[in-house]
């Protein structure tokens, strides 16, 4: 990834976007899962991610997260760029600093949780304010027992990860990834790996946070039913790229490509 | 000479030995211990440089008698200048071949981490350094016990060695007493059932307290 050419150093204006992909490239070798990705997502928006396997949707959060390089094009975040940092006049590749540094605005929860198993409830949510953000450990423990009560784990807050179902790591690691008190929290398949007598209680937390709060948030979800509930819009992807996007009544409702209408009725036949 | 009044007349001499032995252990683990850590993660970096030198390390002291790296240290070394005094040379010696096994099991252990835990505490934005020694360390400590019970023991056994450059240890202390008396079978059986308790009853409790403790701390107890 060489210095980029013509990319803002920042995005400026009342109305600029919380997250935008800019023309972002991610290959891996000769395997190209996203081509050119242009997504902006403004703040406060809830945007799902939908489409079939292997069609690039869980990168797009990763390469937010930083998990994943990208190979090509810029994504900025709250303006200013989060996989390059500005030099000479123009953009080069971030190192691990500025990547430290652009990082607080965001927030992570997976398909399989990944909740530390040597620490409890609480300590997982006190983790990052205490280790990363320095916070002292009375104020972290608050803040945590604030979040844990909201996502309904406030009794189990002294249990390992071992002793918790599914949903209920599903919901802590919810509250760990806020307790860092993200800009944008990014939502990768979160209940993909639960029981499906257990998935409401994990969408409820997101339906909360989704209706209350002015988070800004990107869900990766193969329930459709809830992606049309709670998202502002929702993105079709198929091979690497944003087939369709839309308003959620109008890409379920009413979806304009062949392939999206072939998508939404094989998951339905599924159902 | 029956048994029992073998051990009557030499128990002072086999105890003091013996107490050698341990501090010998204990010496030789602690270095281990600390050799195994950074070594293991040395391996484990990026840059070529560090990893060669561990790996440099790990072949060498893996690859190469523990017998011959005893000499090496008390008897060779000081032609280069550098004299070492046999009790210090002992518990290096033997530490440094355990902290070559030790290196690939803290590896072992630190690749058998999930990657899902790297990634939770990079979201989380913490420093390589905190990710390792707060979240991956501690979990790779668990699956790694029990193979470290093993080398503890191989460890303990090891020490015997030392003897063989003087240091009075429970070996050296049997040794001598055989050369005075002749009472092989006594002298050799009491070694060796010295060095059985010490493995069973003392150090593989230690370790399996080590594992429960552990695994309290992950919940699972």
């Amino acid at each position: 990834m060489d210095d980029l050419k013509g990319f803002p150093q920042e995005l400026t204006g009342a109305d600029r976007p919380m997250v935008s992909f800019r023309k972002v490239g991610k290959a891996y070798g000769p395997l190209t899962v996203l081509d050119d990705l242009d997504l902006d997502v403004a703040e406060g928006e809830m945007v799902s991610i939908i489409g079939p396997s292997g069609s690039g949707k869980t990168t797009v959060l990763r390469m937010l997260m930083t998990l994943e390089e990208i190979n090509g094009g810029c994504i900025y975040i709250d303006g200013q760029p989060l996989t390059h940092m500005p030099k000479n006049g123009g953009l080069v590749r971030a190192n691990q600093r500025h990547l430290r540094a652009r990082r607080v605005d965001i927030g992570m929860c997976f398909q399989h949780f990944n909740l530390f198993p040597h620490m409890t409830a609480l300590e997982n949510c006190m983790e990052g304010p205490v280790q990363v953000l320095g916070m002292p450990k009375t104020e972290a423990r608050a803040r945590s027992e604030e979040l844990l009560e909201m996502v309904g784990m406030i009794e189990k807050r002294d249990q390992h990860p071992s002793r918790l179902s599914g949903g209920q790591q599903q919901r802590v690691a919810i509250a760990r990834a806020l307790a860092m008190r993200p800009k944008v929290m990014l939502f990768d398949e979160v209940t993909s790996a639960l029981d499906p007598e257990v998935i409401g209680e994990v969408t409820n937390v997101i339906r909360g946070l989704a209706s209350e709060h002015k988070l800004t948030m990107l869900m990766v979800t193969h329930q459709m039913g809830f992606a049309q509930d709670i998202s502002d819009r929702v993105c079709f992807f198929y091979g690497g790229k944003i087939e369709e996007q839309g308003p959620a009544s109008e890409l379920f409702g009413n979806p304009q490509r062949e392939r999206t209408q072939q998508f939404l009725s094989a998951v339905k036949e599924a159902v | 000479m029956t048994f029992f009044e073998f051990l009557v007349q030499y128990w002072p001499r086999l105890l003091s030995g013996a107490g050698v032995t341990v501090v010998q252990f204990f010496l030789a683990a602690v270095l281990g211990i600390a050799l195994s850590v950074t070594m293991g993660l040395m391996k484990l970096s990026p840059n070529r440089l560090v990893s060669g030198a561990a790996i440099t390390y790990i072949e060498f002291f893996r690859g190469t008698s523990l017998l011959v790296q005893l000499y090496w240290i008390f008897f060779v070394l000081p032609l280069f200048g550098l004299t070492i005094d046999k009790f210090t040379a002992g518990y290096i010696a033997v530490g440094m071949n355990i902290g070559a096994y030790g290196a690939e099991l803290v590896r072992g252990g630190i690749l058998s981490v999930p990657r899902g835990q790297w990634e939770a505490a990079l979201a989380l934005n913490m420093t390589p350094a905190k990710r390792m020694w707060r979240i991956i360390l501690p979990q790779a400590l668990v699956n790694m016990l029990p193979p470290w019970g093993n080398l503890m023991i191989e460890l303990l056994k090891g020490t015997a060695l030392v003897s063989l450059i003087s240091v009075a240890d429970l070996m050296f202390e049997a040794r001598q007493i055989n050369s005075s008396t002749f009472l092989s079978a006594q002298v050799f059986g009491a070694a060796l059932i010295i060095y059985y308790i010490m493995a069973r009853f003392m150090l593989t409790p230690s370790m399996r307290w080590l594992e429960r403790f552990m695994a309290r701390k992950m919940g699972r107890a």
